[in-house]
């Protein structure tokens, strides 16, 4: 297993579960569960244990090792110099079991349909575009940017809300974008974090012959996941682009001005997608078009940026549900932590946050005290 | 009877287990001992639910190792005799704060980080001892091994500063040790019997703390370290003597490395801190002098001098003045992942025998000698033998229980105690220890624990 030589030192001392000021614990299978076994740490020796055949395969091992997020809270607060590869030795153990065929059945179906159809919704190619009808968004063609949506905002109904809501920001804001409709395929990060490489290589490499046959130069993304993909998977690729996330582009524009925005007043705490936040760094562009909306009060959760706490639905878990479920599923905890901070909203910047957050807030009953608004839904609400 | 059925009736389906993975995870800790079968995983919730799997052991004769962190390193918390090991941290509650009093009230699974972290957005101005472990081990779990905190060298070690507990006996009873057994402060232990000296070092093998109140103190708003330096190893004990009779420490350790040569040298690290900017100059002012009337009245000169060290290493300064310190890097040192110590609680006067033979033991095994050692307010040190091993490569674990073997040994011949030892130390100590003494021990743990369930294997009389 790729590696194989770093695994051993890792002394389970727990710092990758806590936040950086300690305040908490921050692992998302680990809150939940609480067995030792689901923590960074446990993972990381049962691996070991595993490849030293002293663990057998087994369906609990495969819920341990599949029910990471990759939400990298390990990785921003490990003390030792290999904590940058901590998620990457997690894909590369799943890589090993799908390798095997030992998954999941959630994987398994989960691979299998983007194998087959694409997407993981099992629809069609055709639906891909549908987002976009009665927008005047337009199709991709010599624009500047390419706008891409990915299978949650093509095929998610909520996901497709937020996408329109996006796509009509950025016309509104005269970017020079299209979309590529019905041509578009799965970007694959989630196929990554799931452990099957070669089916990301082959989505990959196909996104990318695409982008550079339509001279795509520069890519907008809707979801993060995405985002993270082309910006730090693709190039080794080949696939060379400068990629942003909507709000890296939208922020400049409001921020000058360009987008006339009238009063919101709200209080709004952000959720930080662990895709955008730690896996890429990008904290302040969503926070910065919240904060100047006028009336908008900005109330930070006490897990933020960096100590953000996962929604649940990294690493392929929005998909496969390995986490759902019961009161400390991540999704709940992390609504209870924006209840705490008495906004009315939660701002994601991400529709499979978006998605994660509102259910749990259905299943916590809170729906009459907390709304999921994806940052351009409120931009749009504001701009009337 | 189903065990694991009757388990899953107390605690619920999620909070128990006997998979592979658990059982797996549970039965070995970070340190170097080999691992040790563990038969099921619990997760209390409740008081109730720890009485209940009490119950159902001492019937059934289970043993049950109760765990907090798990972070001993000497595997005190993984079972000697299978069974059942409760790990405490679903019961993760910060009770109650007395900020007038002084005093916190924790369940046995709140983290350090947790205690920590809720004194200063709830209590800025009051701290606890905190060890230099990880700050997920416990802090009942920590106070009740004996360990010291940042504080100790002022205040005492940990579990001086314990008020009282909640106890689950190993028949079921539970038990209020101290003010709150006749009132409703958590205060103070005494004046009464001095119960909880019934289940503080003794692992497990009494009862299961559930409840524990521990003193909190004034937390300063400045802290300073100052260094000095010397290489003369037999000036420590006098150093020590004379430092600890001016009474404004915070903190005080000793340490060395042989690797990097600037690093490899007698540092003296005093910790100081101070209300206000006045206070901490002040004490910073008193402990140069001493050091100054230490050169003069021993006639120190050239490399034995003490010196104060001007140019203190970032990552050294950084080292004391966390709290806690990232001292879990010590398990990279050989890129390893490994490490275990012999925490040794030795007399002062015996600090340059024990330092010469400690570069011995780790010369012998191969490895560099590293030392770090906590000076507990003057009359003991917790001399540290400490070894980073690579937990790939077996015969190197195995050349780390060796060093730890012979360091146990060299801490008995020089009449001193090992701290949270294996039970290979365990049994040293119970060796040499008057047998009227271990008898007694025996007595006690037969009173409280009449069928053995209690972490069974530490603290038996050896025949």
């Amino acid at each position: 297993m790729k590696y194989e030589d770093i695994i051993h030192r890792c002394f389970r001392c727990g710092y990758c579960k806590l936040t950086g000021d300690y305040s908490d614990f921050n692992c998302p299978p680990y809150r939940k569960f609480k067995f030792e076994t689901y923590s960074p740490g446990g993972r990381m020796w049962l691996i070991r244990g595993w490849l030293n055949g002293e663990i057998k395969e087994s369906e609990r091992f495969r819920e341990i090792l599949f029910s990471c997020t990759m939400c990298a809270n390990c990785v921003e607060h490990c003390v030792f110099t290999f904590s940058d590869d901590l998620v990457n030795i997690f894909i590369a153990a799943r890589e090993e079991m799908v390798n095997k065929g030992i998954v999941p059945p959630a994987v398994r179906d989960y691979l299998k349909n983007i194998h087959v159809n694409g997407n993981p919704y099992k629809e069609s190619a055709d639906e891909r575009g549908k987002w976009a009808d009665g927008t005047s968004v337009e199709a991709y063609g010599d624009q500047e940017y390419l706008f891409y949506v990915g299978c949650v905002g093509s095929y998610d109904e909520r996901g497709k809300k937020i996408a329109r809501a996006v796509g009509n920001l950025l016309t509104r804001a005269g970017v020079s974008m299209g979309i590529l409709g019905n041509a578009e395929c799965c970007d694959g990060n989630e196929v990554k974090a799931l452990g099957e490489a070669s089916l990301f290589n082959l989505l990959a490499e196909q996104n990318i012959v695409l982008f550079k046959k339509l001279g795509v130069k520069k890519i907008i993304t809707l979801d993060p996941h995405a985002f993270n993909a082309f910006k730090n998977d693709y190039p080794a690729l080949g696939g060379e682009f400068e990629v942003y996330h909507y709000t890296q582009i939208l922020s400049p524009l409001i921020q000058s001005g360009k987008m006339p925005l009238t009063e919101y007043n709200l209080g709004i705490t952000y959720h930080d997608p662990c895709y955008l936040g730690r896996h890429n760094g990008e904290y302040d562009a969503p926070r910065a078009i919240l904060k100047t909306i006028p009336g908008v009060r900005l109330i930070e959760m006490e897990q933020n940026r960096e100590n953000a706490f996962c929604c649940g639905g990294g690493g392929g878990n929005f998909f496969t549900d390995i986490l759902g479920g019961g009161e400390d599923s991540p999704g709940r905890i992390r609504v209870r932590q924006a209840l705490d901070t008495g906004a009315r909203i939660i701002a994601v910047s991400c529709p499979q946050c978006a998605k994660m957050l509102e259910d749990a807030i259905k299943v916590e009953e809170q729906e009459d005290k907390l709304k999921v608004m994806d940052v351009a839904e409120i931009v749009s609400n504001a701009m009337g | 009877m189903d065990i694991y059925r009757s388990l899953i009736n107390i605690v619920g389906r999620d909070s128990v287990s006997n998979s592979q993975e658990e059982l797996f995870i549970y039965s070995r800790d970070s340190g170097a001992q080999r691992p040790r079968r563990a038969d099921y995983v619990v997760m209390p919730g409740t008081v109730k639910e720890v009485q209940d799997v009490v119950i159902l052991a001492n019937k059934e004769k289970i043993p049950i190792t109760p765990l907090g962190g798990g972070f001993t390193l000497s595997a005190l918390v993984v079972p000697n005799k299978g069974g059942i090991v409760m790990d405490m941290k679903r019961m993760d509650r910060v009770i109650e704060v007395n900020e007038i009093n002084r005093y916190a009230l924790v369940e046995a699974g709140v983290s350090q980080a947790k205690l920590k972290s809720y004194l200063e957005k709830n209590h800025p101005r009051l701290q606890h001892s905190t060890p230099e472990a990880p700050p997920t081990v416990t802090v009942v779990g920590n106070a009740l091994i004996q360990g010291h905190g940042h504080i100790s060298s002022r205040y005492g070690i940990n579990s001086d500063m314990i008020n009282g507990m909640e106890v689950v006996l190993p028949t079921g009873e539970v038990c209020r040790i101290g003010s709150s057994s006749v009132g409703p402060y958590w205060f103070t232990r005494g004046p009464l019997p001095d119960l909880p000296g019934l289940f503080i070092g003794w692992f497990g093998t009494t009862g299961v703390v559930t409840k524990l109140s521990m003193k909190l103190y004034p937390r300063p708003g400045y802290r300073e370290l100052l260094t000095f330096s010397t290489d003369n190893i037999d000036l420590i004990p006098d150093a020590i003597f004379e430092v600890t009779q001016v009474d404004l420490l915070e903190d005080f350790f000793l340490i060395n490395q042989e690797k990097p040569d600037w690093m490899n040298h007698v540092f003296f690290c005093l910790i100081l801190s101070g209300h206000t900017k006045e206070e901490l100059e002040l004490k910073k002012n008193i402990y140069k002098k001493v050091f100054l009337e230490f050169n003069t009245l021993k006639g120190s000169r050239g490399a034995d001098k003490m010196k104060l060290v001007e140019d203190l290493h970032p990552a050294l300064r950084k080292r004391f003045l966390d709290v806690p310190p990232v001292a879990a890097l010590a398990a990279d040192f050989r890129k390893g992942g490994g490490f275990e110590y012999t925490g040794t609680i030795l007399p002062i006067d015996k600090i340059p025998e024990a330092w010469r033979k400690g570069i011995e033991i780790a010369h012998k095994h191969g490895m560099i000698c590293s030392y770090v050692h906590q000076i507990l307010g003057g009359h003991s040190i917790m001399f540290a033998f400490n070894y980073s091993f690579n937990r790939a490569d077996e015969k190197d674990v195995e050349r780390t229980r060796k060093a730890l073997e012979e360091s146990n040994r060299l801490t008995f011949e020089l009449g001193g105690m090992v701290w949270k030892g294996e039970v290979g130390a365990q049994r040293l100590a119970m060796a040499r220890m008057d047998p009227n003494t271990a008898e007694l021990i025996k007595k006690v743990k037969k009173s409280l624990d009449p069928n053995g369930i209690m972490n069974p294997g530490n603290w038996e009389v050896v025949k």
